[in-house]
């Protein structure tokens, strides 16, 4: 297993830039995600990775190693398609072996490392199918056997899982992080699915209109959000934001956003006047104490919990409560909005600490 | 949806007015070939000849050039057939695969060759063979058939290409293929059925062509079949019988070439390659 290392990488297409001087060390063994919107840049700086697409500047190493001129042969790296790509014309057995026979691997060998794969993805009894009288999760658990045979120096997947049902998909990203934890591969995963670089990621690369908008843990992302784009981005449902400028009334700053007014418990080192963007996570929303009420607009239930649509002061503000409440539209109802549980964001959208 | 019997009576039926209409013309053919020169024109017009003989093809066959234009016309049809499917097989991979300067230019260049009428070019074409020493023969008509037929067939490959997705390749290379090796692995196979399909396209073409062959071959050593036809046609009569039984000969190597390649035909190779 190797580090991947990406310095000051930029990508154009003719003179459509596509990525911005994107720094990513990826450490030997690690789980790395990049996940952002469509058309960020994601795919490209993986394919960049890849082999498949030429850096415009910048340098890529793998395992110590500068690839930037290497073709994707020389890189050893394997990747998972969202397509799958398997080669149609190929059963199971023989499309988990092409990049074995290409190395001129003997028969005993490929058998070897076929059936170990096979065994471990639960392929054996479809190694003389051919690709199209497989399901969508047997493709893709080909396409996962076909990376893991050849012992590569990194996985790289791109998105791997956005072609199957809600509930497969539930099913593979486990067995992805399992086996993620038994070949002990570093890999780099990409999806624009929150749960998935939630779920899998040891760190995560927030990307936005091709730059890197924050990289770090999971809980990191979710819990202190580097600018604007990540806090909206990262959680389901998303976070509450609305204006506000800082006011002083007694020793207290306020956030004011028209009739809604926000006490802080401290200053934060904002000073009156201060425009910013005020966010809060629906669950952290408090409901039946506090000093503001709202009025019930919409009730959503989602099983797990509720998802509370309210008119707060005049602004709309989602609240998550796993509580079964029973609210009616039209009804009031206590909300507090816990001083320590805001993230404020300065007029360039950049997190206020 | 259930459909009623008469959809289906009047579908079949239309179905079945139509091959008549194609394949009779064929039937004639194999018809006036078989019925022996005295009931020809004794007889009137009738569905089948009261007498059938091989007459006229033991004729052909024996005491006629025929023999010499077939041989020929196999010569050129393979050779052409071949060629094209080599050239318009790497420049349809170029225009499917690639990005490169002057692309479109080159596109709309090959299709400019597609709107002339052929008679225009016959006398050019003559004057740039002539000193060559390519006319009166087969190479010279080679040469012909695989330019007039390499930018279509080449728009035919192209989309036998676009057809594969790209990701074959790619996966193909990053599990250690060079190009050339994933194109030889997993685009070739692929696109068998598209090769097989031009190849039979030109082929046919080759074989059935008349103008160039006339204009540029006077020797009946380098004849092709369809000019040998023709000679059949005398100044004071035409020999029906032993044209026709020239033409249902020259089917023969068209339908065996259909037969061969069919397998390669049937659709669907590539299903399930990707998300499906």
């Amino acid at each position: 297993m190797s580090a991947i290392d990406i310095q000051g990488v930029s990508k154009r297409f003719g003179v459509t830039p596509v990525l911005h001087e994107v720094d990513l060390a990826v450490a030997a063994g690690e789980f790395v995600v990049l996940v952002g919107p469509s058309g960020c840049g994601k795919s490209t700086l993986l394919r960049l990775i890849a082999g498949l697409e030429e850096v415009s500047a910048g340098s890529i190493s793998i395992g110590g190693r500068r690839v930037n001129e290497l073709p994707p042969k020389a890189r050893d790296i394997a990747m998972v398609f969202q397509s799958y790509a398997l080669y149609p014309h190929m059963s199971v057995a023989h499309n988990m072996a092409y990049s074995l026979r290409l190395q001129r691997a003997s028969k005993q060998q490929i058998a070897a490392a076929v059936g170990a794969a096979s065994a471990k993805l639960g392929l054996d009894a479809l190694l003389e199918r051919k690709p199209k009288a497989l399901s969508g999760g047997q493709r893709q658990r080909v396409a996962m056997g076909r990376a893991i045979v050849r012992k590569p120096k990194a996985f790289l997947f791109d998105e791997p899982l956005s072609n199957l049902d809600a509930r497969l998909r539930e099913h593979m990203r486990a067995e992805i992080k399992k086996l993620h934890r038994e070949l002990g591969a570093t890999s780099i995963y990409v999806t624009h699915d929150q749960i998935e670089a939630m779920t899998l990621a040891d760190r995560i690369v927030a990307m936005n209109a091709g730059r890197v908008q924050q990289i770090g843990s999971p809980l990191e992302l979710y819990d202190r959000p580097a600018n604007l784009f990540v806090a909206g981005f990262i959680g389901s449902p998303a976070m509450n934001m609305f204006p506000a400028t800082a006011s002083r009334s007694q020793r207290q700053l306020r956030l004011v956003h028209g009739r809604l007014a926000v006490e802080l418990d401290h200053d934060r080192g904002l000073v009156e006047g201060t425009a910013l963007t005020v966010g809060i996570r629906p669950e952290h929303v408090v409901l039946g104490a506090g000093p503001l009420q709202g009025i019930v607009d919409l009730v959503e239930p989602t099983g797990l919990g509720t998802i509370i649509h309210l008119t707060l002061c005049g602004a709309a503000l989602k609240a998550f409560s796993l509580e079964r409440l029973s609210l009616a539209l039209g009804d009031s109802i206590a909300v507090d909005l816990p001083s320590s549980r805001l993230h404020l964001f300065d007029v360039e959208g950049r997190r206020i600490p | 949806m259930m459909r009623s019997a008469l959809y289906w009576a009047s579908h079949y039926l239309l179905l079945a007015l139509y091959v008549l209409f194609a394949l009779f013309p064929l039937f004639w053919l194999v018809k006036v070939a078989l019925t022996p020169n005295e009931l020809l024109y004794s007889e009137g017009i009738r569905l089948w000849p009261s007498r059938i003989s091989a007459e006229h093809f033991r004729f052909v066959l024996a005491h006629s050039d025929f023999p010499l234009y077939f041989r020929n016309s196999l010569i050129v049809s393979s050779a052409t057939a071949v060629i094209v499917a080599l050239v318009s097989g790497a420049c349809g991979y170029g225009l499917s695969r690639f990005v490169f300067r002057g692309k479109s230019l080159l596109v709309a260049l090959l299709l400019i060759t597609q709107m002339f009428p052929l008679v225009m070019l016959v006398a050019p074409m003559f004057r740039l063979l002539a000193p060559l020493g390519l006319t009166n023969s087969l190479t010279g008509l080679v040469i012909v058939y695989t330019a007039f037929n390499a930018p279509f067939a080449t728009f035919l490959m192209q989309s036998f290409f676009d057809g594969i997705p790209r990701e074959l390749e790619e996966a193909a290379m990053i599990d250690g293929a060079t190009r050339f090796g994933a194109f030889l692995h997993i685009l070739l196979p692929l696109t068998l059925p598209g090769i097989a399909a031009t190849g039979g396209f030109v082929f046919t073409a080759a074989w059935s062509e008349l103008l160039f062959a006339l204009m540029l071959i006077s020797s009946a050593q380098a004849s092709t079949f369809p000019v040998g036809l023709l000679s059949f046609v005398s100044k004071f009569s035409v020999d029906f019988g032993q044209m026709m039984a020239a033409g249902v000969l020259a089917l023969i190597p068209a339908c065996l070439f259909f037969l061969f390649i069919q397998r390669y035909l049937v659709r669907g190779l590539t299903a399930g390659a990707v998300k499906g």
